[in-house]
């Protein structure tokens, strides 16, 4: 196995770990989905919502519950001082990938359970099955890639809380806009094959944000 | 034994407004020992986090040869290692499993040792821990640790990759006089197959390095 592989696997497994123990990203982001999901239902009442809508209350939850979780990875290492352990024995480009592969399982994990829950209480229903999981499947790649780069950058920051929404917004706008199109029309049922041109801008959003991301990471990691 | 060097040449260092040092230029090799010394503030830590490759100098360059070979940047994290007050271990895992999680990225994945061999890496783990008198409580995690123990911990972490250059900033925090004994014992050892680097204001600590660079020199 490649060193990068090694190290990244080594740093996810730790990272898993620790969580695991702490619960320091789970128990929150558990909440806040149901937190969340709780409110929309309250809001819908027995009104009849078209897909229209509900996906884009989907996505709500969705970025919302996994941007809280996501800025964590990088923001603990700061905290608790523990940044220069992996700095002083790891390269950058396997702690980046140790991180992107901590938090792709965090979402995928995360957004399973949100799924699950807004289908169960919102009633949604979704046509094209696959077209649904491709979408989500590709919009959450590109979304993880996005957040974790920039939780890597406020991390250095003194106003955390403050400059991750106002960083993470315009980036991701264009993520949003087409993923939340290409769930919608999967939903009502529009064939996968129609839905080239979205998922073609989800695969290159998500290509460019990831290489950006390995790019960039050295130079905010290392000094 | 591979001889290691380092060439500091004309090190400047400073931050929006304030200079910490300038023209500061050194060379050591394997077998020799230097204190930095200097009163607080004046810029100790700065130099060891820049030869830990930790933050880049504003000027002038580090260099690292192994038998007159440069060591490209990414080898360094091989052959140094560091303690120091402003880093920590992880809180959540035991002591065992920190120094299990360092071994594997540093040993496991250096070009000495490619393959991982869980008894050498258990007996290394075991007979560290056992130095440093961390033992028993090797299962515990690092929260309950008490910040001596932290700091012993910090001592094993230092050496676990059989380091070529050793950086000690204010190695005694925290430490009992037993702690001292340890830090001195892992000290020593490290002067006879490589180099030290110990960044302190205490007499004693400075006399068991050979040469000593004043920070306050390079102002």
């Amino acid at each position: 196995m490649s060193n990068i592989l090694k190290t990244s696997l080594l740093i996810f497994k730790k990272d898993l770990k620790s969580e695991l123990r702490t619960r320091y990203v789970i128990n929150s982001l558990i909440m806040f989905v149901l937190v969340t999901i709780s409110v929309i239902r309250f809001a819908v009442g027995d009104e009849e919502i078209g897909n229209e809508i509900l996906t884009g209350l989907l996505w709500i939850s969705i970025f919302f519950s996994t941007s809280n979780g996501l800025s964590r990875t990088f923001i603990k290492e700061e905290e608790k001082e523990t940044s220069v352990v992996l700095k002083l024995s790891a390269d950058s480009t396997s702690v980046l990938t140790g991180k992107l592969i901590f938090n792709l399982v965090l979402t995928f994990t995360l957004n399973f359970f949100i799924i699950f829950l807004f289908i169960i209480i919102t009633d949604y229903k979704i046509v094209n099955v696959g077209g649904f999981l491709i979408s989500i499947f590709i919009g959450n790649f590109g979304l993880v890639s996005a957040s974790t780069i920039i939780a890597a950058i406020i991390s250095k920051a003194n106003s955390k809380g403050t400059l991750y929404p106002v960083l993470t917004f315009p980036i991701l706008i264009p993520l949003l806009v087409t993923v939340i199109n290409s769930t919608k029309l999967a939903s009502i049922g529009v064939e996968t094959d129609k839905l080239y041109s979205e998922i073609l801008i989800l695969v290159s959003y998500s290509i460019v944000i990831t290489i950006a991301a390995f790019l960039l990471f050295r130079f905010i990691w290392e000094d | 034994m591979d001889n290691v060097e380092i060439i500091c040449n004309n090190l400047s260092k400073s931050f929006p407004g304030n200079s910490i040092f300038k023209n500061l230029s050194f060379k050591t090799e394997t077998k020799k020992s230097i204190s930095i010394v200097g009163s607080n503030g004046s810029g100790k830590s700065t130099l060891v986090k820049i030869l830990a490759n930790l933050i880049q100098p504003s000027k002038g360059s580090v260099e690292i040869f192994r038998n007159k070979t440069l060591l490209p940047k990414e080898k360094l994290l091989y052959k140094i290692s560091l303690i120091s007050p402003y880093f920590n271990l992880y809180d959540e895992l035991s002591g065992f499993e920190n120094l299990d999680f360092v071994y594997e990225l540093k040993v496991s994945n250096s070009d000495k040792n490619n393959n991982s061999d869980t008894s050498e890496k258990e007996e290394k783990i075991g007979a560290l821990l056992k130095e440093v008198n961390l033992y028993e409580k090797r299962n515990e995690p690092v929260k309950n640790y008490s910040s001596g123990m932290k700091q012993r911990l910090k001592l094993a972490f230092s050496v676990i990759n059989d380091p070529d250059i050793l950086l000690m900033d204010e190695p005694r925090s925290n430490l009992d006089k037993a702690g001292i004994h340890i830090m001195y014992g892992i000290a020593e050892r490290q002067k006879e197959k490589g180099i030290l680097i110990i960044a302190t204001n205490e007499d004693e600590d400075k006399l068991i390095c050979e040469d000593s660079i004043n920070i306050e020199d390079y102002k």
